[in-house]
């Protein structure tokens, strides 16, 4: 009696398998970008210059990190978690002329968003991640503010339009659509962020 | 009775390997497409802080890499423990960091020098002294788009 082998396993398809999960794998992996927070300097002050505007004291939010890492916001000690909330409270206070905002109106806080300064000062034995936190703070609280305003206006968060504007299948007509609304946003809620030169002792 | 022996008589079938190449293929491409590789070999401690109103930095051409924090452990016998800059694979001084952005300006294409961002990759546990030494370096080389690279998560809970 002739002895027969059990069929061999038709592998002519395992190509096409290894194929499908290679596109699969091609199409779903991200390569790994590096993410944070993008700030722009202020250019280097020339000496001719003429000295900036004054501020007033009311449309100043004073942010004061020392080298113990504690906050002093506005002449108070605060905790970091309290920070956004301060922030908010302070760039939407509306005192004058924004039918957008919805803060306390405080006639001692903030004249209108588009005036109010935040101004951080370090101090040079501050921690860099404690600075991160502190930063990550303003501007969150800059960007719950547009992100409402947005909603208010075109239904659409400010983050996702901005994530749909730097989207790059977004067509150019969509993009062109989106672009005066950000910076309809972004002038509702222009964020104005000073930094000092950190302090020595 | 044969009936029943013919089948336990058979021998093992041979596995194919005619797919083997595929699917090694197929690994290679994952990982060709999945790895960054790394351009630059850390001298410094690197445990960036976290934050989370984060922004993507595409464009991996476009974008100057400063490292600072302290040495890791085997440089900190020549170069002591106090946070340090590295640029490309050397640790250099702050006065270097303008030398670093004319070099890397001169490596690219002229249209695309306005679009460059220096990353600045510091360890959270380094003070601010360091970082604005840096920044006032880049102020005042006009190289004034930034990002301080950061993980991802609550900034709150764990930059403590």
């Amino acid at each position: 009696m002739a002895k027969r082998s059990a069929p061999e396993v038709n592998a002519g398809s395992m190509a096409d398998i290894a194929f499908l999960l290679l596109i699969f794998f091609l199409v779903t992996t991200t390569i790994e970008t590096d993410s944070g927070i993008s700030r722009k300097l202020p250019p280097e002050m020339d000496e001719n210059q003429p000295p900036p505007p004054v501020i007033k004291e009311r449309n100043l939010f004073t942010v004061i990190v020392n080298s113990n890492d504690e906050l002093l916001v506005e002449d108070e000690v605060m905790e970091l978690k309290d920070l956004r909330a301060a922030a908010i409270e302070f760039l939407d206070n509306g005192a004058e002329n924004c039918s957008y905002c919805q803060g306390a109106k405080d006639p001692n806080s903030s004249v209108n968003p588009t005036k109010a300064v935040i101004s951080l000062v370090n101090n040079r034995g501050t921690s860099y991640k404690r600075y991160i936190a502190v930063q990550n703070e303003l501007v969150a609280a800059y960007n719950e503010l547009r992100n409402r305003v947005a909603q208010q206006r075109f239904g659409e968060s400010f983050i996702e339009m901005e994530n749909r504007y730097n989207d790059a299948r977004t067509s150019d007509a969509n993009k062109e659509k989106l672009k005066p609304k950000l910076e309809e946003i972004r002038d509702l809620y222009p964020e104005k962020l000073s930094e000092a030169e950190p302090k020595k002792s | 009775m044969s009936k029943f022996n013919k089948k336990k008589s058979g021998d093992l079938p041979a596995i194919s390997t005619a797919s083997l190449p595929d699917i090694v293929f197929m690994l290679l491409f994952f990982f060709m497409v999945a790895t960054v590789m790394r351009e630059n070999t850390l001298m410094v401690k690197n445990n960036l802080p976290t934050a989370n109103q984060i922004e993507k930095l595409d464009k991996k051409d476009l974008v100057m890499y400063i490292y600072a924090g302290e040495p890791v452990d085997r440089f900190q016998g020549t170069y002591g423990t106090s946070a340090k800059i590295q640029l490309n694979d050397k640790f250099a001084d702050v006065s270097e960091i303008q030398d670093f952005i004319y070099q890397e300006r001169a490596s690219k294409r002229e249209e695309l020098v306005p679009f460059l961002t220096t990353a600045l990759k510091v360890d959270g546990d380094s003070k601010m002294g360091l970082i604005s030494d840096i920044k006032q370096e880049l102020r005042t080389a006009n190289a004034l788009k930034i990002n301080y690279v950061t993980k991802s998560g609550n900034a709150v809970e764990n930059n403590n």
